[in-house]
């Protein structure tokens, strides 16, 4: 719906609330302290611990009181907000601030890939996809494990979000960049930037500007949820990521694009991560792509976009299968929020959930290979074992199966408290001496 | 909530009440339970015609008294426990049909209301309901009139094409062939113009439904696939040794209750296994538990036991075939 649709870019809002906690690890604390003049890039949370990311101010402006707020994906947080002042880079600057200009792999070379990590942390970059895990903890642990490949993963992860495939169209040379970068800081590794096979125009601009740089760009089956590590590994090289662990166990390490674009441009420019690009589809008048700042309203995305449709009734930040749904128009946009998806009343009703009939059609569906259907009757009963047993733990939450449930049971739900409760068990018994 | 308080002059002031719910937040349209069942009703209807040419007016009255009788009784079951009504998902009158399908059409009207009554409310409604049954419902009502009306359970014969009145004695294929050894036409098979149940005589009708069942999704291809893999290789395998030129593996596959249990009622999702392997073993262990009964017991036919067999053992099924998985290796321990 909104992948024709250029990356436009959302008017400097009079004010932002940026939650410090905004990824996965350490809460950052405040540095910046009520009625503080920030200018843009300045620290807003600042972290100790090796896996957390610091928080950065999108606006030149004065800092207000600071508030806690619960985020959609039920963190609660001390939030920073910053009401802006008059002299903020708006417009084609700011894009090409960001994103556009010049990008020089000439450059690259001279970069020391010691400094990568140090200047990925200190921009405050995490994994942009939704995942939120600090990108220099990647990097570094690749580096030490070593690994061969790095893939750039240019799959929407969900449907409807268009985000990381207008980046590939317009910033195709940045997102190159980075992956350059960040291939330079796992020890050089050799590079794929894998895109599904329904964006091709994608593909030929990737291709275009990774003439000369020896990156490959390879094309995979559109399949939700192929922007998964999970599956998207094993479709790129052929390695099965082995249950309970991670792409670096096969020698292989996997950024988003917005990702890597961050990187190019905390490396190159010195730019730390206070913007990323918003789709904004579903029930609003003009759907679209927004260069957003994080921190902003979800209320001025929407309304920039024309605002919602009467039949709207649903508004899920991230996408459609495993996103979360706002509570609240004012929810600052994070790190993590590739889109705003405004669901109407006809996609959100259910019938009634009904018995299981052991149609199996999630055991056909689920990615993983699992038999959700057992697992959600185990967490039901609370027989936390027999959901052991079922390999509950390797659920990835994708939602397929719930999708086709025709006894519309809540699946991923149950299944995500069977996942919670056996994550404890198993802290509490390796406690135990 | 109510969004947009004190903001007038936004688009989202007229906005409407949103809602908040966990993810998934779309659910694909065109699969419900209702859907299901009806997809069972229209692969029904091919072999429900035939019954209607063969049998006539018993096919009409048969399939009629056990859809009201299941439908019925499995209403004021749900009355009587004060719990709320499940007709409406439509898997009584799926019931319904196939059990009158079972039933040879000289049946009296008592052993089909007895059957229907006793498959609803025994086989489903003692268990808690559709989706809680162990057995197949309509198999546990032709196993109950099996057992308690065996005389009147005999196929007698079918309505002459000829002058479509005259009922036509004869013995049915498979009988004929335990009985006299005596074979019938793969045409006759096929098209479905011989004695038997009513909705198990014509081979050709048992495929088309079969097919749309499996092209749909709404029964899964593994069950017959692994029935119809099991009778084919024991019956070569017996032909092999002993050559009967007039009973092939083709007449094995094509008489009796074969197909229509492959594909209709073995496929019963409730009362079969979830699992990929799980399926296909389901499908194998009824297509050999077939053929046993055919070849070594008293009974012409089996498809009824071996299905209710099977059933008793899914669960068992199920957990022995959980499946690895992505990226699991075999006797992989946690930490
Ligand atoms: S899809 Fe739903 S009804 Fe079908 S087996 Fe799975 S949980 Fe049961
Ligand atoms: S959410 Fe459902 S389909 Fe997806 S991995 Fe988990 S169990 Fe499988």
């Amino acid at each position: 719906m909104s992948s024709g649709s250029p990356i436009r870019v959302l008017p400097t809002p009079p004010r932002v609330v940026v939650p410090l906690r905004q990824h996965i690890g350490a809460p950052p604390e405040p540095v910046a302290g009520p009625k503080t003049l920030v200018s843009f890039g300045q620290k807003l949370g600042e972290c100790r611990a090796f896996v957390s990311a610091p928080v950065h101010s999108p606006l030149s402006g004065t800092v207000e009181r600071h508030t806690t707020l619960t985020l959609p994906t039920g963190i609660r947080t001390v939030a920073v907000p910053v009401s802006a002042s008059g002299d903020n880079l708006s417009g084609r600057a700011l894009l090409d601030e960001i994103l556009g200009g010049d990008w020089d792999y000439e450059r690259i070379k001279d970069v020391d890939p010691d400094e990568i990590a140090a200047r990925v942390q200190d921009a405050g970059i995490v994994g942009l996809g939704g995942a939120t895990f600090p990108t220099h903890v990647k990097l570094i642990s690749a580096r030490e494990k070593g690994v061969e490949l790095l893939i750039v993963n240019g799959c929407e992860c969900e449907p409807y979000l268009t985000a990381d495939h207008r980046m590939m169209l317009e910033a195709a040379r940045a997102v190159l960049c980075g992956a350059l970068l960040a291939a330079r800081a796992c020890g050089g590794a050799g590079i794929a930037v894998a895109v599904e096979d329904n964006k091709l125009d994608a593909v030929r601009a990737l291709e275009r500007e990774a003439a000369g740089t020896g990156i490959r760009v390879v094309t995979v089956k559109t399949k939700y949820p192929m922007g998964g590590e999970r599956e998207l590994v094993p479709a790129v090289t052929g390695r099965l990521i082995p249950s309970g662990g991670l792409p670096l166990d096969v020698g292989v390490v996997v950024i988003n694009v917005g990702t890597a674009a961050a990187i190019a441009r905390a490396v190159l420019r010195g730019g730390a991560l206070t913007h990323r690009v918003v789709t904004v589809t579903g029930a609003v008048h003009q759907p679209g792509n927004l260069l957003a700042p994080i921190g902003a309203a979800c209320r001025d995305l929407l309304d920039f976009c024309g605002g919602i449709k009467p039949d709207a009734a649903r508004i899920v930040a991230g996408g459609p299968m495993m996103g979360f749904a706002l509570a609240d128009l004012d929810t600052p946009l994070t790190k993590g929020t590739s889109g705003l998806v405004v669901l109407r009343r006809e996609d959100v009703e259910r019938e009634a959930e009904t018995e299981c009939i052991r149609c199996a059609r999630c055991v056909d569906v689920c990615p993983t290979g699992l038999v959700p259907t057992k697992i959600a009757l185990a967490a039901r009963n609370e027989l936390w074992d027999r959901a052991e047993k079922l390999h509950a733990s390797d659920c990835i939450e994708c939602g397929c199966c719930a999708y086709v449930c025709p006894a519309r049971i809540p699946l991923v739900q149950l299944i995500k408290v069977a996942k919670a409760r056996l994550a404890e068990i198993r802290r509490t018994a390796a406690e135990r001496p | 909530m109510n969004n947009a308080p004190g903001k007038e002059n936004t688009p989202l002031a007229q906005a409407p009440t949103l809602s908040v719910g966990p993810s998934p937040h779309m659910v694909s349209r065109d699969l419900s339970t209702r859907r299901m069942m009806a997809d069972v009703i229209i692969a029904l209807l091919p072999v429900i015609v035939v019954s209607f040419y063969i049998f006539r007016w018993f096919a009409i009255y048969h399939l009629l008294l056990a859809v009201i009788t299941c439908v019925s009784v499995e209403a004021l079951s749900m009355r009587l426990l004060r719990r709320p009504p499940t007709i409406q998902d439509g898997s009584a009158v799926v019931t319904g049909l196939i059990f009158a399908l079972s039933l040879p059409g000289t049946a009296p009207w008592y052993v089909n209301l007895i059957g229907a009554a006793a498959g609803i409310f025994l086989g489903k409604v003692v268990f808690g309901g559709l989706g809680q049954n162990i057995f197949n419902p309509a198999m546990v009502g032709r196993a109950f009139v099996m057992i308690a009306f065996p005389a009147a359970m005999g196929a007698s014969g079918y309505v002459s094409q000829s002058t479509g009145v005259d009922i036509l004695t004869s013995a049915t294929p498979l009988t004929a062939l335990k009985q006299m050894g005596q074979g019938t036409s793969l045409m006759h098979l096929l098209m479905g113009d011989t004695n038997g149940s009513l909705g198990e005589t014509s081979a050709l009708a048992c495929l088309v439904g079969g097919f749309y069942l499996c092209a749909r999704g709404t029964a899964s291809w593994r069950i017959p696939a692994g029935v119809l893999l099991a009778v084919t290789i024991i019956s070569s395998a017996a032909y092999l040794i002993h050559p009967t030129p007039h009973w092939t593996p083709l007449h094995h596959l094509s008489a009796g209750a074969l197909l229509l249990g492959a594909f209709f009622i073995a496929t019963d999702p409730v009362t079969s296994p979830v699992t990929r392997k799980g399926r296909w073993t389901f499908g194998i262990g009824i297509g050999t538990l077939v053929m046993l009964i055919r070849y070594l017991s008293g009974y012409p036919e089996g498809v009824m036991f071996s299905v209710l067999l099977m059933n008793s053992a899914a669960p068992l099924v199920d957990r022995l075939t959980v499946p690895l998985p992505l990226g699991g290796s075999p006797g992989k321990r946690k930490p």
